[in-house]
């Protein structure tokens, strides 16, 4: 065999012994992590985890308060970050091309993207909760919220970046003004991307505990007022996890599996739905 | 077919430049475009042909750095004027590019996209302009079934002529095409010609191209360039029998380029 050929094949065949060795560490962690979740958590999955609140140590609950709180706070964040999120990032793309004021953003942007979200929570905290005197969910919200705006901004602007330009001339060319060219063409192109970086906001949010340990802080009672604090799983779950109660920590592991469950589905979802489309044709 | 250079001029341009920043890319230039007569725009890569087709339109100003000066007359309007209303002026001039840029709707919508702009139309009469638009541009029996599939998923030579048929549909009066068979196989080539010979009844057509054979065939005038210079322009017969300047025909006979 031709030696030049034959050192190829094996320098080949060791990088994707490696990179099958890395692959597979890589599931096994993943697997590991799943397989515990699941193990310690599906006993506290019961009928009781959605119809109750969280009990004080020692009797019977569940976590239909933290469940409540949890998805109200969810659901308002992405309501007001996304479309934050999506005209900052559709005017980075659209229009941010000279100037300052873009790059800017920009920069302001991949700072606010990397914050460590405790840093947002304390700053919530001493805008917001240190000035009403009172831990909230509104409190809470907005510091979620503030976690959605850079994921969604950056999500929106890299789509709408891979929309050819030769599409924007294409619809300029007929004559249409810029706002239609962005909303019906450019923004319409890179739907399916800027919909999976809203469900990546999603999951993200949706487990956050850092930021709603300063703001929403906790409830032990079935509440829905965003002006009283809230509630909310990851809250709970660094609670009950840390007690010294076994009954706290079964109720902490079926919390971690639903937070889990929901972040899966909300993938399965957006990917179902408009994973099959891509950006571009 | 006309002769010598009786024609009625649709465009007249004169002392016409470009830049790009600080590089000059077209050298000052007059010509006049003939209506309803096809003119071809031949030359080597980078000669300038596509940048002046840009400027008629004025698509270059998407883009900062990028400017024209003298003057390009339609009708007895500077094109360059910057009072000009931009998007007016690119309902009138269409313009079908080298790649097929279907938009992420339906068919039917792709056309409608652009009628919707201006004119406030039926459903019925929208659908009679899409039928008709699609029928001009040899396309309306392979989509009839298929108006509400989304454009990207019909093949490369029906999308570009679902381009066409978008351009076409606003009725414009120029019609601007930048090498539209460039990315289509023979087939389709063959098709988009024809239907050049076929609009250039209604529309005063402008063409870049990369091949000669297709200037020869589709056009009656054409116009070469070279390194942003316009060398030669005059009937297509007698540019490709006997030229007057000897880099044509180099450049025609293939001892260059």
């Amino acid at each position: 065999m031709n030696p030049i050929y034959r050192r190829r094949r094996l320098v080949n065949a060791f990088n994707l012994f490696v990179s099958m060795l890395t692959v597979a560490f890589g599931l096994f962690v993943l697997a590991w992590i799943l397989w515990t979740l699941v193990n310690n958590g599906l006993q506290a999955i019961e009928l009781t985890i959605f119809m109750q609140s969280t009990p004080p140590p020692g009797s019977n609950g569940g976590l239909a308060n933290a469940i409540l709180g949890s998805f109200l706070m969810t659901l308002i964040a992405v309501l007001i970050g996304t479309p934050v999120g999506i005209l900052a990032g559709t005017y980075l793309a659209e229009y941010g091309r000279g100037g300052w004021l873009a790059p800017a953003t920009r920069f302001i942007n991949d700072i606010l993207l990397s914050a460590p979200s405790i840093v947002i929570g304390l700053f919530v905290y001493a805008v917001y909760v240190a000035n009403v005197r009172h831990f909230s969910g509104w409190a809470g919200t907005f510091a979620l919220s503030l976690i959605v705006i850079p994921v969604v901004l950056k999500t929106t602007e890299n789509m709408l970046r891979l929309i050819p330009n030769s599409l924007r001339e294409a619809a300029a060319a007929l004559g249409a003004p810029r706002w239609k060219i962005i909303t019906m063409v450019t923004l319409r192109a890179s739907r399916a991307g800027i919909i999976t970086g809203i469900l990546l906001a999603v999951a993200r949010i949706s487990g956050e505990t850092a930021p709603l340990l300063f703001t929403s802080l906790n409830n032990q009672f079935w509440s829905s007022n965003l002006n009283a604090p809230m509630a909310n799983l990851p809250v709970v779950i660094f609670q009950f996890a840390m007690s010294p109660y076994v009954d706290w920590q079964r109720l902490a592991w079926g919390g971690a599996l639903l937070i889990t469950v929901a972040v899966l589905i909300f993938n399965i979802i957006g990917r179902t739905l408009f994973g099959q489309k891509l950006p571009l044709q | 077919m006309d002769h010598s250079t009786a024609f009625a001029p649709k465009i007249k341009i004169h002392n016409l430049s470009f830049y790009y920043g600080s590089y000059q890319a077209l050298k000052p230039m007059a010509f006049e475009i003939p209506e309803n007569r096809v003119t071809a725009f031949i030359g080597p890569s980078g000669c300038g042909k596509s940048t002046l087709l840009r400027t008629f339109n004025r698509m270059y100003e998407l883009y900062p750095n990028q400017r024209a000066t003298g003057e390009i007359m339609m009708d007895g309007e500077n094109i360059l004027d910057p009072h000009q209303d931009l998007n007016m002026l690119r309902a009138k001039i269409g313009m079908v590019f080298q790649k097929p840029t279907p938009f992420p709707m339906s068919v039917f919508d792709n056309i409608v996209f652009g009628i919707k702009l201006y004119e406030n139309l039926s459903r019925r009469e929208l659908e009679e302009r899409v039928e008709w638009a699609l029928r001009k541009a040899a396309l309306w029996d392979e989509v009839k079934a298929i108006l509400n599939q989304s454009g990207t998923s019909l093949s490369g030579g029906q999308q570009q002529r679902l381009c066409i048929a978008r351009a076409i549909a606003v009725k414009p009066e120029v019609l601007l095409l930048d090498e539209p068979a460039s990315a289509l196989d023979p087939i389709s080539t063959a098709r988009i010609e024809e239907l050049i010979h076929e609009l250039k009844e209604d529309y005063t057509i402008a063409i870049v191209t990369h091949n000669m054979q297709q200037a020869a065939r589709v056009s009656d005038y054409t116009a070469y360039m070279y390194l942003g210079e316009l060398i030669e322009f005059g009937r297509t017969d007698e540019i490709f029998i006997k030229p007057k300047r000897k880099e044509t025909e180099d450049y025609i006979t293939g001892r260059f380029g």
